[in-house]
């Protein structure tokens, strides 16, 4: 017996194992205080994987450059902290309008060419932005950075690096997580998300049941740089520095790698990719701090000769 | 008198020096069961191509219900009232085809920039459920497009086409590969589609054209040849000319 609604319906509750994986990250917070700032560290890379999940696993356009989203998120709530605007949220709202707007002005450059010619814009842009970073060290402190400090949360709850600062921070991270992760729960179930669905499976089709593809690029790639930019203004805020090196390639190369690790598509994949990506360099770089990303990149030529999104395939086993 | 459903005036376009369509003016009323044949490489799909808006003209006007859309994209033509099936088929391999259909419904509806609410509104519910009835989809409602038989998906490509609730359909080839055991299926969907809606079939089955079409359109070499009823088509001297020696038309 058919039951279209049902079906419609079976991605938008929430299984047992969602409830148990966000349960998870905060008793993680609280068993292991000593080890916030690293949890945190994650929390953050999750946030920036999803980002690029957003484009890549629903939309499937691929980048190379999503670390200029983070350098600029990173940048604006550096510089506004530093002008003494230092209030934690107001540093995370103000990094979406930058992001949204470079966003949304480099997106048009996607539309055009294949996952290479992409690859290679995407990696251009976020050159551009570090290079600009550079060259006006009056704003930004150039190769030296900027160090600053941001005001308690709510007024109330420091997220430095003293005292219960690292298991504040990574609460707030998480709670930032949560939230936009909610959100794009909501985008990926709505029908706009199966547009962008569409537009990944069959440009031509999609077109030709009246979805202008490439608005929709557009539209998911802005938001896909607001996520990446509150991101980045999420890692300046709870570690109070920022330098260059948040727009450098490697940025946009790790984030990428632990969305493949992760497995695309599913929304926890970044989540869960950054864990285990910043979990194996911990452990692998306290061991052999010269070779850690060797195992990173053994793990990763097993990942895709195994199958990508072999975690999304087990999790589905346990729905 | 109402206006065409489609209309072409004067259509040509140029690839470098070779003219695929030449001067091609024709129209499809309201409701009509028309057929646009021809031999290989006459510019059927060209001709499909500048209709659908996925080519522009190099000269000529495309009016659909006497509006000029020859400058619109594609994709906004479909919003006006004018869909289409592929020849091969162009579908979502993993989604659904509920999925499937409820994006072009909700396209249609304009909800398709809404990134809050579920896509599993109730409002779209009965009419996917009337499209897998009428297109016998009911038994593969939740499958992955990818896993669908041949035959099904050839089903869906319709189906989709139809979700757009056009006033103009283009049908390339709707039975294009289908195996025999299947064409029962196709051929009665093909039978059952809404009267009101003007349908173009473009199609190499001359029984399916046969059957189906009251009005014939034949394209040869970029132009039209002659237009008229089946009898008349199956009557012309010109047209068996063209078709003489030709196999596998049949």
């Amino acid at each position: 017996m058919m039951d279209v609604l049902a079906h419609l319906r079976r991605r938008e509750r929430w299984r047992w194992w969602e409830i148990a994986f966000w349960l998870a990250l905060i008793a993680v917070i609280f068993v292991w205080p000593s080890r916030a700032a690293l949890v945190n560290e994650a929390l953050i890379a999750g946030l920036f994987a999803l980002s690029l999940d957003l484009i890549l696993g629903l939309t499937g356009v691929v980048s190379l450059g999503q670390a200029a989203f983070f350098g600029l998120g990173a940048y604006t709530a550096a510089i506004l902290a530093n002008a003494g605007y230092d209030d934690p949220l107001l540093g995370l709202v103000a990094a979406v309008p930058p992001a949204a707007i470079v966003g949304l002005a480099t997106a048009p450059l996607l539309l055009r060419g294949a996952d290479l010619t992409r690859l290679m814009v995407t990696m251009g842009v976020a050159l551009m932005l570090g290079e600009l970073a550079n060259q006006n060290g009056w704003l930004t402190g150039g190769a030296d950075g900027l160090n600053f400090t941001v005001a308690p949360l709510f007024g109330r709850f420091s997220i430095g690096s003293i005292g219960e600062g690292p298991r504040n921070a990574a609460l707030f991270s998480l709670a930032v997580l949560f939230v936009l992760f909610f959100a794009s729960r909501r985008l990926a179930r709505s029908p706009f998300g199966i547009s962008l669905a569409a537009v990944r499976e069959n440009r031509l089709r999609a077109g030709a049941l009246g979805v202008s593809s490439s608005r929709r690029v557009i539209a998911i790639y802005a938001v896909s740089a607001v996520y990446a930019g509150i991101a980045g203004a999420l890692l300046a805020e709870t570690t109070q520095i920022v330098s260059l090196d948040l727009f450098e390639f490697h940025r946009s190369a790790d984030v990428l790698l632990m969305l493949i690790i992760g497995g695309a598509g599913y929304l926890y994949g970044g989540i869960i990719g950054a864990g285990v990506f910043i979990v194996i360099r911990d452990v692998v770089s306290a061991a052999t701090p010269e070779y850690w990303e060797f195992w990173i990149g053994a793990m990763l030529v097993v990942l895709v000769l195994v199958g990508r999104g072999r975690i999304a395939r087990l999790l589905s086993l346990a729905r | 008198m109402t206006a065409p459903a489609l209309e072409a005036r004067g259509l040509i376009r140029r690839f470098g020096g070779l003219v695929a369509t030449d001067n091609v003016s024709f129209s499809v009323e309201p409701g009509a069961r028309q057929a646009l044949i021809g031999p290989n490489g006459a510019g059927k799909t060209t001709l499909i191509n500048l209709l659908t808006g996925v080519l522009k003209p190099t000269e000529g006007t495309v009016l659909l219900q006497g509006r000029d859309v020859t400058q619109l994209s594609s994709n906004k033509r479909v919003r006006l009232g004018l869909a289409r099936t592929f020849q091969i088929n162009q579908l979502f391999p993993d989604l659904s085809p509920v999925e499937s259909l409820g994006l072009a419904i909700s396209e249609r509806q304009h909800r398709g920039w809404d990134f809050w609410r579920p896509a599993g509104k109730h409002e779209v519910v009965a009419e996917i459920e009337e499209l897998l009835t009428r297109f016998r989809l009911t038994e593969v409602y939740d499958q992955p497009t990818r896993s669908l038989a041949y035959g099904k998906q050839r089903l869906l490509e319709i189906a989709l086409a139809l979700a757009c609730r056009p006033q103009v359909l283009l049908l390339d080839e709707p039975a294009a590969g289908v195996p025999e055991e299947e064409r029962h299926d196709i051929l009665a969907a093909l039978a059952a589609l809404p009267a009101d809606v003007a349908i173009l079939l473009i199609e190499h089955d001359m029984d399916l054209v046969f059957s189906f079409a009251t009005r014939i359109s034949v394209l040869v070499t970029g132009r039209l040849l002659c237009e008229g009823t089946p009898a008349e088509i199956a009557a012309d001297e010109r047209v068996k000319a063209v078709y003489l020696g030709e196999d596998g038309h049949d």
